[in-house]
């Protein structure tokens, strides 16, 4: 055989198994598409689920899926920039660095169960804050730190040392060359690395079921005092997010139309992860425009 | 004889173990452009970053000797590396600027010291461009991205950020090598309009360039300085072999 003739057929050979790649994916998303966009509807999207009877929504599920997103973000995503900041800007490599690069590799390596059972007995039993928002969001952050702190690592990698260098050069201190220059320059792409660990924040059950809990009360969405017990906002109630909510009916529902709200709810969760994606790239992109063009 | 503004005595530089700079004694009158010139891995690029402190960054430098800048010791204890970097600016061999406008590079330094005159950061910005003479090419886009611009351009700029934080002295560390000859030749005629009120120093492997622009040049082979002497006196009649065995291409 010519090496023509190899390269044709190795060429060939790797499309196939690209396009099987998008065919699995693609059949996946018409499946889980195919069966859950017929469930959607404005009730289901907004009512509370109901266990025994047909007819429940996720609109619970959904806000507290969005809720515990945000308090994650909110408490990691400071923590991560600081420490990517340090390791990337300030730090020296030494053992010191090297022991926290080694704990960020493994913690992002941890299986989500094992961070919700840690979490569980960690913030729900010892610290005692029970099955709540609060738990579940310290967890989350515990899955999304490494990740998060890696991506915010990486996208400050991507900025050339000679624009540090003119900072410096400038007169600017090492402080300053940071958040005036490098930062806004790697702006997009943290952007889009954040974007990106909130879809997988958002998809993500394991860490939760331990530590949110899985039930969720009913919410009174006129009362917006985050002291009192049905309020949307109170950090100490139990939430079933999203996620959590799928695998539970699978597991053990027992509504009469389990099946259909399961598939409803995957679909919702779909298309919340592909809106972050999509919105990741567009923002990103944009932001990069609009930084560089001023 | 005009007043020295920067002096170098018996300068060692080590990367780790390896001396890169072996006693360099070297002196700047205030004003006027010098070139330093020699074969490539001599240490040119090490010399001058350390007269504004850039080696600072590399982890494993150890630097003795004294650099004084107006009488000042650069390296002492207390010495502020932002303060001298504002009076010692640098331009880079690859054009630089920040991802954002061409106005907003040009003023960043100042901007962030605090200035918020419009009026005055405009002027700033128009007398900084003139200065780089590059201010009717991107007059009418200066607020688009400084990215935009061609090599020569960017390069120009750069010069005009460091020139709007008004420094003493400006280093330059061939910032011709990535351009164009007719980019090259503008840079050149850019600094031959600010030798009058800068004390410029460039490193430039450009034997041409150096004779074209520099009224002083020094000889750098192997961490030493060799010979510096006014350009004219370097390449038409070096006192040192070496120098001439370099000036006339028989090695480097
Ligand atoms: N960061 C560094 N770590 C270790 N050694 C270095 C470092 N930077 C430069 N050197 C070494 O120091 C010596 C001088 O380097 P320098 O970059 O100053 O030379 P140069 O004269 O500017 O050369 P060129 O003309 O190629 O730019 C070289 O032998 C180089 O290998
Ligand atoms: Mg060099």
């Amino acid at each position: 055989m010519d090496t023509k003739k190899q390269n044709k057929l190795a060429i060939g050979a790797l499309y196939g198994i690209a396009g099987l790649v998008v065919l699995i994916l693609l059949a996946l998303l018409g499946y889980i598409l195919a069966s859950g966009l017929p469930q959607l509807s404005w009730h289901f999207l907004t009512a509370p689920a109901k266990a025994f009877l047909k007819g429940g929504g996720v609109g619970v599920q959904l806000f507290n899926s969005f809720y515990l997103l945000i308090l994650a973000m909110a408490i990691s995503f400071p923590i991560a920039l600081g420490a990517a900041i340090y390791l990337y800007e300030y730090a020296r490599d030494n053992w010191v660095t090297t022991t926290i690069r080694t704990a960020i590799e493994i913690l992002s390596s941890l299986p989500s169960v094992v961070v919700g059972l840690f979490g569980f007995l960690f913030f729900v039993v010892k610290l005692r804050l029970g099955f709540s928002i609060l738990s579940g969001a310290f967890a989350l952050t515990f899955f999304n730190l490494p990740l998060l702190t890696r991506s915010i690592e990486d996208s400050l990698r991507t900025i050339d040392l000679e624009q540090r260098e003119g900072g410096l050069a400038l007169g600017l201190s090492r402080w300053e060359t940071v958040t005036r220059v490098i930062l806004p320059a790697a702006v997009p792409s943290i952007l889009t690395g954040v974007i990106l660990s909130a879809g997988r924040v958002f998809g993500e059950a394991a860490a939760l079921i331990y530590t949110a809990g899985q039930s969720a009360p009913a919410l009174n969405f006129a009362d917006w005092n985050p002291f009192n017990i049905s309020s949307p906002l109170n950090p100490m109630r139990p939430a079933e997010t999203l996620a959590v909510h799928i695998w539970k009916i699978n597991s053990e529902g027992i509504m009469p139309d389990a099946k259909a709200i399961s598939s409803g709810s995957s679909a919702v969760l779909i298309i919340a992860i592909l809106l972050f994606n999509f919105a990741a790239r567009y923002v990103g992109k944009r932001l990069y425009k609009r930084l560089t063009s001023a | 004889m005009s007043e020295e503004i920067l002096t170098t005595q018996d300068l060692h530089l080590y990367y780790g173990e390896k001396e890169a700079l072996k006693g360099i004694n070297l002196n700047f009158d205030a004003k006027g452009i010098t070139a330093l010139i020699g074969p490539s891995g001599c240490g040119k690029s090490t010399y001058l970053r350390t007269l504004n402190r850039m080696n600072d960054l590399i982890p494993n430098v150890t630097i003795t000797g004294t650099i004084k800048f107006k009488g000042e010791n650069l390296y002492a204890p207390n010495a502020d590396t932002v303060e001298i970097r504002k009076e010692i600016g640098m331009v880079f061999q690859q054009p630089n600027p920040f991802p954002f406008s061409i106005y907003d590079n040009v003023i960043y330094g100042l901007r962030i010291a605090g200035e918020k005159d419009k009026e005055k950061l405009d002027a700033v910005v128009e007398k900084s461009l003139r200065q780089a003479a590059v201010w009717d090419e991107v007059k009418d886009h200066l607020h688009e991205s400084a990215l935009a611009l061609s090599g020569g351009q960017q390069q120009r700029v750069c010069i005009a950020r460091v020139l709007a934080v008004s420094p003493e002295i400006i280093l330059l560390d061939e910032p011709t090598s990535a351009l164009d000859p007719v980019s090259s030749s503008q840079i050149e005629a850019t600094l031959l309009n600010l030798r009058h009120d800068y004390t410029i120093i460039i490193v430039t492997h450009n034997l041409q360039q150096a004779s074209r622009i520099a009224d002083r040049t020094a000889f750098f082979m192997n961490g030493e300085l060799v010979e510096v002497d006014q350009t004219k006196n370097i390449f038409m009649n070096p006192a040192k072999k070496q120098t001439e065995d370099y000036i006339s291409g028989r090695f480097g």
